[in-house]
């Protein structure tokens, strides 16, 4: 069943930055846009298993940290090789200052 | 250890796999969040500007050569155009692949094209070995870029100074992947849906060395293959120079980039025309900092880092012999020395990587 948890505050995120959030067992990453909105992914690149928190976030893009292969952070889509695979990607809330990811 | 069998499809491959040393998480210096972000901004300013000081001598030179054909005096102008075309399209190639040197996505894959073109390597293909490299960075049976296996075979070096094995293979390939086909090493780690791409790469340089190949005997004269192809050979000597310093005489089959990879100080001719490859554990370590910001991440890590070599010269002194060395002793290798201000090397990381042997063999 989904759940909506309670991941972190707003200003723990700097604009065009990313968190690692661990739970569950699970590990994500949370975005902040350069816009000012938050968007969560898987936190392991689909290539190897990399975690994207030690990544750059430019613009709409994740740059993985170790190939540097990009996504679309919005919508989880594979930009540049070496990745080939999406990330999954989840809803996000924001309440009073938190920001919540909806995990299964 | 036994011998080393550098195949990606020999023994070595799957004890890499088995032992957890292929993929594993590898040693990073502690560097703030925020001082790596500013590190690891991208701008296209510095890779412009040195695009159009490779690209423009190259036009410089070749064009004075060709004004002084067939005479000697053309030969320093050769020279010259070789290194930007043989030596310094390595580094292009490298930079660009990893996506770096410029924030413009379009530039980085243009220069990437035409350098991967001038080095002889298939863009497609070389992309994914290059992956490959960094996460199993001198992982026997893994890395398929390891410039110097064990025991040594110098008479190979050598020739790689002239381009000769390197070139040839990479034209072998071309024409191989032309027609239709992918050498069996490259098959493990180009995916299946990126194999059509290396092919049509491979089919347009054909084109492009029959047309320079048909207007050379049409002229009578080797001047069109002095422009396109033999700089591959006259010029090599530079990059070949560069790159066994990278990890020549270290040590393999280890997860931290400060025992396998090697820092050299160098002149400002060498560093344009290496791209700062020469702070090659810092590129190793934090693959995302451009070229242009390497000094930076050097002056803010190196108190975790084994002193670097001063000179081109002074890496040298200190590779060659530790080469020659295994030749006799294939498990020979320089382990140097870290600063007390550094984390030490985590001898358990490689035990537990590598089981007994690879414990011995970091001692
Ligand atoms: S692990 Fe992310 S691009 Fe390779």
């Amino acid at each position: 069943m989904n759940q909506w948890i309670d991941a972190c505050a707003t200003d723990e995120i700097d604009e065009e930055d990313l968190i690692r959030f661990d739970h569950g067992g699970r590990t994500y990453a949370i975005y902040h846009s350069p816009e000012g909105k938050f968007y969560c992914t898987d936190g392991l690149c689909s290539h190897e298993q990399v975690h994207l928190a030690d990544g750059l976030v430019m613009g709409h893009l994740i740059e993985c940290p170790k190939h540097n292969g990009q996504f679309d952070y919005r919508t989880g889509e594979a930009k540049r090789a070496p990745v080939c695979v999406n990330l999954r990607t989840y809803p996000v809330k924001v309440e009073g200052g938190r920001i919540l990811i909806e995990v299964a | 250890m036994a011998r080393r069998d550098y195949s990606l499809l020999g023994p070595d491959a799957k004890r890499a796999v088995e032992t957890g040393l292929a993929a594993a998480e590898w040693y990073h210096t502690e560097v703030p969040r925020k001082d790596m972000k500013a590190l690891m901004q991208r701008s296209d300013g510095p890779a412009i500007r040195d695009t159009i000081l490779w690209l423009g001598g190259m036009v410089l030179f070749a064009g004075i050569g060709i004004a002084l054909w067939p005479s000697w005096w053309s030969a320093p102008f050769w020279l010259a155009y070789g290194v930007l075309y043989g030596s310094a399209s390595d580094s292009r190639w490298h930079e660009c692949s990893h996506g770096t040197a410029f924030k413009t996505p379009w530039m980085n894959d243009w220069v990437y094209n035409i350098a991967s073109f001038m080095i002889l390597r298939n863009p497609v293909t070389w992309r994914w070995s290059h992956a490959r490299h960094h996460t199993d960075t001198y992982i026997v049976g893994r890395d398929p870029e390891i410039a110097i296996m064990r025991p040594p075979v110098f008479a190979k070096l050598v020739l790689n100074f002239f381009g000769i094995l390197d070139a040839w293979n990479g034209w072998g390939r071309m024409l191989l992947n032309a027609s239709g086909r992918l050498d069996p090493e490259e098959a493990t780690f180009v995916p299946d849906s990126e194999k059509p791409k290396v092919v049509s790469v491979a089919r347009i340089w054909v084109v492009i060395y029959a047309a320079t190949i048909g207007l050379a005997l049409w002229m009578g004269s080797i001047l069109p293959l002095m422009v396109i192809g033999l700089p591959r050979l006259y010029g090599a000597w530079h990059h070949v120079m560069t790159g066994l310093l990278q990890h020549g005489g270290l040590a393999d089959n280890v997860i931290d980039h400060r025992l396998n990879s090697r820092t050299v100080f160098m002149n400002p001719i060498s560093r344009f025309i290496y791209w700062n490859m020469n702070y090659h554990v810092e590129h190793h370590m934090f693959p995302m900092v451009p070229y242009h910001a390497l000094p930076k991440l050097h002056a803010m890590i190196k108190h975790d880092l084994p002193a670097p070599n001063r000179s081109i010269a002074e890496g040298f002194a200190e590779m060659w012999p530790a080469l020659k060395r295994q030749l006799r002793y294939e498990d020979y290798f320089l382990k140097r020395e870290l600063p007390p201000t550094a984390r030490p090397y985590r001898e358990d990381f490689h035990r537990s990587a590598l089981g007994e042997a690879g414990a011995t063999a970091a001692e």
